[in-house]
């Protein structure tokens, strides 16, 4: 067969699927999430009662108040910036990311148990002393980073370990704080695959009003 | 730790059960034979092939399918690169993101027509909506199709047909399988919370303190997830793949993910035991890569389950190592995902492997350079079918009998192609590079000191040319240097297996068949499984073993001794 033949041929082909699956299949596919699942195809946003969104019901923010349920260490901040010292243009896509530390990197170990150096911006307060230093007893998911530096969820014993600390903050029962950790706890899919955690966004929302925070 | 035991072995057992189904479904479809979707297919197919003057039942040799695969690869390849240097003028680009440097844009193009997906960026950050759902996502349907079609093309070359045409085994992998799969799992992954939207990121004040705004990437996420991970592609819309909530946000997601990765290669192999008139020896065969697969499974999950020695210290007692995991998916599915992944040449991840217990490494690693614990796309099936005939002539040099496979003599030609395909192409592809990047200074971009390491670097090429895509990510490989010399891994690991996979098939398909006697050894027996499953061993692992050693085995030692 000629060359040009084979050519030409790839170079139909190659069209005619292209229109297939990366036109059509595509736009079909956003006309059915923007019509069938509108909160879900818009990345279920959470909303406030003027109808701002406020956060995302899947992307975790962060937390490190005594006022609210503490969320995992993110190397991204949760996607945050402040907008007056975006050089970086974070709040222009949005972003997700790793530390991708090894097991037996030893910087690891420093982020985790901390680093005194006479230099204070060489030191590091390490994980495990900052949760000690807010009561809360550490566990593996409040001291090892995440994966999408996103992750919405504690583990519920993580969730239980900071009620007191909370429940002094804003001066509420701790047994009125365990029954909203249990509304807003994702369970496993059939209570088999997964495992469960608690929608540390959703919570404090649900905190703010039960009884919104006052000094 | 029962719990997640159980998790992963329902996951498993739902893969098996889909694999008759699934696999005689692709025996009909590529067979020929009537299917279901037939009265809709037939003449969309039939409009498809006019419009791109394909002669769907002409058969072609080994070498015309090979520089069919070459020319249409070659064309597309050059297609996206140009959707590339021109984003910053094509639509749908609500981020303004501008063109990537040529050599980002040469790598990502042949990382993903070789059905790799490796990524040497951040979506977020590096590629326009249109970029990702035109150019990328196209890739993932006919890269997909593309190793679709040579196990196909190499299946039918071992049973003695003809090969088949290139033009209509790729339709027909996207019409009949891929396209109609994708479109029920982007459903569904969108009523599972998936987004698919054309809008820009959604910016808002944080509950903590709203002086501080959080910015929400999303985009077209849902149809693009659903083939990264039935076509094996694996490469992540956002930039932490499938630990992005956007990308797989509950345990069903994720269960849905895993099932689809998978399901393709392990079908395969049914599909082959159709072809072949032989089921006892498809799933033998399926059962020998089940077991080497669960076998690294629970390496991987021991692991990640017992966690880092040095922070359970701190801790005060055992926890699962959860650095770089989600909550959501702990300890159990992040394991399994892992060796799914790496297994099959997805590449896709759900927890970063770089930060996995050097068991995770040892079995990922391992999993890249064995390339049949289910294997790429079609072409792991192809390999798989080689190491038995690897087998069927080192058992029968050992017995002193002329080796047959399917009643077809294996001679030199079979021999010297299917031992250059497995047992040379791979290691040139990987330990060469390696060796020269941790050789040239300031160019490996190694972020994680000691053995660990050495393990990234490797890891980057043998992602590269086993075509997996998954990466030990806290290397610095957004450079010249390492973007074109993995594009040598990605070209050298996916095209020249692919030329000597269908040169052997058409080298089977002419020779007679010989009679099978008393004296015949049987392939579809226990005991030649076992066989194999040792030559895959010995021949496959030993080549990498010193790799493994001076890697992950050297810093699990070193973990064991304490790291200071």
């Amino acid at each position: 067969m000629s060359f040009a033949r084979e050519a030409g041929r790839a170079v139909r082909s190659t069209l005619v699927l292209w229109v297939l699956t990366a036109i059509l299949y595509p736009l079909v596919m956003v006309a059915v999430g923007q019509l069938v699942f509108p909160f879900q195809a818009n990345g279920s946003l959470i909303t406030n009662a003027q109808g701002q969104p406020v956060g995302s019901a899947l992307i975790g923010q962060p937390f490190t108040s005594d006022r609210y349920f503490n969320s995992r260490p993110s190397t991204t901040s949760y996607s945050t910036a402040d907008p007056q010292a975006d050089a970086a243009g974070v709040l222009k896509t949005g972003v997700s990311g790793a530390s991708n530390l090894a097991p037996s990197n030893p910087a690891l170990l420093e982020r985790i148990q901390g680093k005194s150096d006479l230099d204070p911006e060489k030191a590091i307060e390490g994980d495990i002393p900052r949760l000690r230093k807010a009561s809360v007893e550490p566990s593996a998911d409040l001291i090892y980073s995440s994966g999408s530096s996103l992750d919405p969820h504690i583990t519920p014993a993580s969730a239980r370990a900071q009620i007191t600390r909370v429940a002094q903050a804003r001066r509420l029962q701790p047994d009125q704080l365990e029954a909203l950790i249990t509304q807003n706890t994702d369970g496993r899919f059939l209570g088999i695959f997964g495992e469960p955690g608690v929608n540390v966004l959703k919570l404090n929302l649900a905190l703010d009003v039960l009884k919104p925070f006052s000094p | 730790m029962l719990q997640g035991w159980m998790q992963i072995a329902l996951t498993l057992l739902i893969v098996v059960a889909i694999t008759p189904w699934f696999g005689n479904y692709m025996a009909r479809v590529f067979q020929d034979h009537s299917t279901l979707l037939d009265p809709v297919l037939n003449p969309v197919e039939r409009f498809l092939y006019a419009l791109s003057g394909v002669r769907a039942r002409e058969d072609m040799t080994g070498w015309q399918y090979a520089r069919a695969i070459l020319y249409s690869n070659l064309v597309m390849a050059v297609f996206i690169f140009t959707v590339f240097m021109l984003q910053g003028l094509l639509p749908f680009n609500p981020t303004g993101i501008g063109a990537p440097t040529w050599d980002l844009a040469l790598h990502t193009a042949i990382s993903f027509v070789t059905n790799t997906n490796q990524q040497h960026y951040s979506g977020e950050t590096a590629f326009s909506y249109f970029s990702q759902f035109a150019a990328l996502g196209f890739m993932m349907f006919t890269s997909a199709a593309t190793g679709i079609a040579v196990s196909m093309a190499f299946i039918r070359g071992l049973t003695g047909r003809p090969l088949g045409n290139f033009y209509s085994d790729l339709t027909r992998s996207i019409t009949r399988v891929l396209l109609p799969i994708s479109i029920a799992g982007a459903v569904i992954l969108m009523a599972a919370g998936i987004p698919e939207t054309l809008a820009g990121p959604a910016v808002v004040p944080t509950l903590e303190d709203p002086a501080i705004r959080q910015a929400i990437a999303r985009g077209p996420v849902a149809h693009y997830e659903i083939i990264k991970e039935l076509g094996e592609n694996g490469g992540g819309f956002f930039a932490i793949n499938s630990a992005h909530p956007f990308e797989n946000p509950n345990g069903f997601t994720n269960l849905i993910e895993i099932v689809a990765l998978l399901s393709v290669p392990t079908a395969l192999i049914y599909t082959y035991g159709i072809f072949a008139n032989s089921l006892k020896q498809a799933w033998l065969v399926y059962g020998m890569v089940m077991a080497i697969f669960v076998g690294f499974i629970i390496i991987t999950a021991i692991g990640e389950y017992q966690g880092n020695p040095a922070v359970n210290t701190l801790l005060g007692g055992q926890q699962p190592n959860l650095e770089g995991k989600e909550i959501r998916f702990g300890w159990a599915q992040s394991a399994l995902f892992a060796v799914a992944t790496t297994g099959t040449m997805c590449g896709a991840v759900n927890a970063l492997h770089d930060s996995f217990m050097p068991n995770g490494g040892f079995v990922t690693l391992s999993n890249l350079f064995l390339q049949i614990v289910w294997g790429g796309q079609g072409t792991g099936t192809a390999y798989l079918f080689t190491y038995l005939i690897l087998a069927v002539f080192v058992t029968g040099l050992m017995v002193g009998r002329t080796p047959e496979f399917l009643g077809r003599k294996i001679e030199k030609r079979e021999v010297v192609l299917a031992s250059f395909l497995l047992l040379l192409v791979h290691p040139i592809a990987i330990l060469i590079p390696s060796a020269i990047t941790l050789a040239v200074p300031d160019v490996s971009g190694i972020s994680n000191p000691g053995f660990h390491g050495l393990s990234q670097v490797v890891y980057e090429y043998a992602s590269a040319a086993a075509n997996n895509g998954s990466g030990f990510e806290g290397l610095g490989d957004a450079t010249p240097w390492w973007n074109l010399t993995a594009s040598f891994s990605l070209l050298v690991g996916r095209y020249v297996p692919i030329i000597g996979l269908l040169l052997l098939a058409d080298s089977l398909s002419r020779k007679q068949v010989v009679p099978m006697t008393s004296g015949t050894l049987r392939t579809d027996t226990r005991l030649f499984t076992g066989v194999t499953a040792g030559v895959i061993l010995i021949l496959g692992a030993l080549t990498f073993f010193p790799v493994l050693a001076l890697g992950p085995i050297a810093e699990a030692f070193q973990i064991a001794k304490g790291i200071g």
